[in-house]
């Protein structure tokens, strides 16, 4: 497929915002259950922002990857209609939720609302609740963006659970990963940053084995349409002579990558080194160190690699429409 | 229930193209859907949108080959992958005739159906920026104020071979039905369950069959067409009756 980079912002970038909210969330969490120091509510409003802000960028990818971009506000609101068949339709669902979630979340942090709603006589219990809601939003918006691929079973390089297992890790790794640099930016207490940034190396392991799976599976994988299929013809040898046009057409220019294989297979190895050994050097160097520096060098790293990550993930899927388009 | 199909007989397709300049003519000239983009028609690297394209293929090897001219245009599937992942319901089949359609007021141009059908039978037109695909010339078929031999997809009136067949592939005893059963038509890609309603008709060859008796006469009891073998210079019948 061509990798559109509207797309491989969207999904980078909310993978981040929604990371970095479940990882804020973890943290209240502890705070509240006293296994971390308990941080004010503006740590969680800040970081809430920066998460809405994560979430935000990907809307205005996701804008570029319609039609027109008008069509945001002329057509868009008719995608939830689908819900019952489309993951499409679930991902336009999910999206608004979180992002007004996260908005939510962030209000009753920063005015610090709270009730005690279940008697425990902790403060935070009001935000807690709305906390919860905000991770189902998250989860489900992983689930959806990742169904969204893994429910085309005509590319089968996607079509696996293991693609939303790896969108699931990847953008926790990388939401903690920015947690880590967020908490140390703001100067809180070391066991929260080393809290943050012990769980993004965990993350970060977990996806190096799913993503590997991921890639061993699809180095074997057995195409289910050949050109024999394709064109109803049983013979050993079948060659396309003509594709019936000269110039190119949507089919040439929206299933193909373009590029040659060596490019696709350093892109590979790019994405490997990014987005796992660097960011876990970086940040175990930044963890014991205790200096903010390798923290957000281990963040950045970790995205630019989900860039070469994305982009590897859309250009390896081989749709069975390129059997029609082998020759000019 | 009803299922308009088009019935694809490869074994008469001169591969012409004439079904793709016809159906392209039709439906960029439509008054609802708007114009089919084109992009430097005249000039270096042509490309636009169309519904229907003709491609060729050889099948064996030199000087076994035979070259097969394939027709490629949407296959209106009864179970259209392209349809449920829609988010806004912009890409439909119709109950009433089984023809899969887009909305051009309603698609967002996501581009998510031409990736979930796997034939590739659906375009983006470059200028609208919405998905575009074969229609069954649904503008024209049921257009009362044309007479009804001519409430035909445009495709099938152009072809000269006559290679495409119009009709409900539902009904057992239409034209397109009748040829299905009769002549072998199958259907492209079975493997993924998407049971395309329009079908291809295989290349049939016609050979003829000469076995020796037919050439030597093994009956004649008088030989005279054999290759005498053994023949004695002793008076025949014939040489007696001559």
């Amino acid at each position: 497929m061509h990798p559109a980079f509207s797309v491989i912002f969207l999904t980078t970038l909310i993978g981040v915002g929604q990371g970095l909210y479940l990882a804020l969330f973890s943290a209240q969490t502890y705070g509240m259950a006293k296994l971390l120091p308990a941080e004010d509510g503006r740590f969680f409003a800040v970081g809430g922002i920066v998460a809405l802000l994560f979430l935000l960028g990907g809307l205005v990818a996701a804008v570029f990857h319609l039609g027109k971009p008008s069509y945001m506000f002329t057509r868009a609101w008719r995608g939830i209609s689908q819900w019952r068949t489309s993951w499409l339709s679930r991902e336009l669902i999910a999206m608004p939720l979180m992002i007004g979630i996260t908005f939510i979340y962030i209000l009753f942090q920063y005015f610090g609302w709270d009730a005690d709603l279940y008697g425990w006589k902790v403060p935070g219990q009001l935000g807690l609740t709305v906390g919860v809601i905000g991770v189902i939003a998250a989860v489900g918006l992983f689930i959806c963006t990742g169904m969204i691929y893994a429910a085309v079973k005509f590319l089968q390089e996607w079509s696996t659970p293991l693609t939303v297992v790896n969108y699931f890790i990847l953008g926790t790794a990388s939401g903690f990963s920015c947690a880590a640099v967020y908490a140390a930016w703001q100067g809180t207490a070391p066991q929260l940053v080393h809290f943050f940034g012990w769980w993004a190396i965990a993350l970060t392991v977990t996806g190096f084995f799913t993503r590997g799976f991921a890639l061993l599976r699809n180095a074997r994988i057995k195409n289910k349409s050949t050109l024999q299929t394709a064109i109803g013809v049983r013979h050993t040898q079948v060659t396309q002579k003509a594709m019936g046009m000269m110039g190119g057409s949507y089919n040439t220019r929206e299933y193909f990558h373009g590029k040659t294989a060596a490019f696709l297979k350093s892109v590979k190895w790019i994405f490997l080194l990014l987005v796992f050994p660097l960011p876990i050097l970086l940040l175990a160097a930044g963890l014991t160190s205790g200096n903010t520096a390798p923290l957000l060098l281990a963040f950045v790293t970790q995205y630019i690699g989900l860039l070469f990550e994305r982009w590897f993930f859309f250009a390896q899927a081989n749709h069975p429409q390129n059997l029609y388009y082998q020759t000019v | 229930m009803t299922q308009l199909a088009l019935v694809i007989d490869l074994n008469v397709c001169v591969g012409c193209h004439a079904c793709v300049t016809s159906c392209k003519q039709w439906n960029t000239s439509s008054e609802k859907a708007g114009p089919l983009f084109d992009d430097r028609p005249y000039g270096e690297d042509p490309t636009g949108t169309f519904f229907n394209r003709v491609q060729t293929y050889e099948v064996g090897c030199f000087p076994n080959t035979e070259t097969v001219h394939f027709p490629k245009s949407c296959l209106h599937c009864e179970d259209a992958p392209c349809v449920p992942v829609c988010p806004t319901g912009a890409s439909h089949k119709r109950a009433e005739d089984g023809i899969v359609l887009v909305d051009y007021d309603k698609c967002i141009g996501c581009k998510y159906c031409s990736w979930a059908c796997p034939y590739g039978a659906r375009e983006l037109d470059e200028y609208q920026k919405v998905m575009k695909k074969c229609t069954l010339c649904v503008d024209r078929i049921y257009d009362q104020t044309l007479p009804e031999s001519e409430r035909k997809p445009a495709c099938v009136l152009a072809c000269p071979t006559s290679a495409r067949l119009f009709g409900d592939v539902h009904d057992p005893e239409s034209q397109v039905s009748v040829a299905i059963r009769e002549n072998g038509g199958y259907q492209l890609m079975p493997e993924w369950g998407t049971k395309p309603a329009n079908h291809y008709l295989p290349r049939r060859k016609t050979r003829m069959h000469i076995h020796e008796d037919e050439l030597v006469r093994a009956d004649n009891p008088l030989k005279k067409e054999d290759i005498r073998h053994g023949t004695n210079d002793d008076f025949t019948l014939d040489d007696w009756l001559m």
